[in-house]
């Protein structure tokens, strides 16, 4: 197994699960090679980043809907119920 | 459903649900599209249930209307086109051997707040760099977490693309983070 290939499985190991196969010879290839270790590295830092993006964003009170669109909105369900 | 509940939870909840949508969908007038088209489809709906508090009965809802946008963007990209080379070519991260051309670097997300935010920062942008296709499928694995299996449904494309263009898209990030944050 090279770096290409062992990068598109760390990748696809998050997308699916890998056979026993497979995990043995990426598990054989990063124990050898720090370079795709640390790229396994990155992608698990890179979802950890994102949920914490996620999060900041759902919680960050400053960011508001324009009270125009809200109006818009109440305007529109008044006419769904009787 | 009553006018006044639905009032009330436009109040309470219309701004955590226009959040939740705009980190998702990164569009102001997309997001507040997919909040009012929540809202109505809980005025029309009667299956809100007492054991779930209304603001995840609404993300729940809302969740499949981010979906619904994300397929109608992904469907607006030719068939054709979702797999052409262009935008990643992997050739650009290894050489003919399967070696690195730029091997990865030592780094982490920073804990440090401000760090951290200049951090998701260069995130953010590196994110937005990505073409449109890439970005959007990114969004719904990544950022969404929708279900692999539902995405193929969804985009009507076969598991092995989906796995080459979230590789691509996380391969053009991870990049351009390390060049955008060691860099920095």
């Amino acid at each position: 197994m090279d770096c290409k290939q062992a990068s598109q499985l760390i990748s696809q190991s998050l997308d699916r699960r890998l056979s026993l196969r497979e995990r043995l010879r990426l598990h054989y290839h990063t124990f050898i090679c720090e370079a795709c270790k640390r790229f396994g590295q990155h992608l698990h830092t890179l979802r950890v980043a994102i949920k914490r993006m996620n999060e900041n964003v759902e919680n960050d009170t400053n960011v508001t809907m324009p009270s125009e669109t809200k109006a818009r909105i109440a305007k529109s369900i008044e006419s769904f119920v009787d | 459903m009553t006018t006044a509940n639905i009032h009330d939870w436009l109040n309470e909840h219309s701004d955590y649900l226009y959040r939740f949508a705009l980190v998702r969908l990164r569009d102001p007038h997309q997001a507040e599209d997919v909040v009012q088209e929540t809202f109505i489809a809980a005025i029309k709906s009667s299956s809100f249930a007492d054991q779930s508090t209304p603001r995840t009965w609404l993300t729940g809802i809302l969740k499949h209307k981010i979906i619904d946008v994300m397929r109608k963007s992904m469907r607006e990209i030719a068939a054709s086109d979702l797999m052409n080379d262009e935008d990643g070519n992997m050739d650009d991260f290894f050489d003919d051997t399967g070696h690195w051309l730029d091997t990865p670097q030592t780094w982490e997300m920073p804990d440090n707040a401000l760090e951290q935010k200049q951090f998701l920062g260069v995130l953010q942008n590196c994110m937005d760099k990505l073409p449109t296709k890439l970005a959007t499928l990114f969004l719904m694995r990544d950022v969404h977490e929708t279900d692999n299996e539902e995405i193929c449904k969804e985009l009507n494309i076969t598991t092995t693309n989906a796995w080459v263009m979230l590789y691509r898209a996380r391969m053009g990030i991870r990049k351009c983070l390390e060049i955008n944050w060691i860099g920095a």
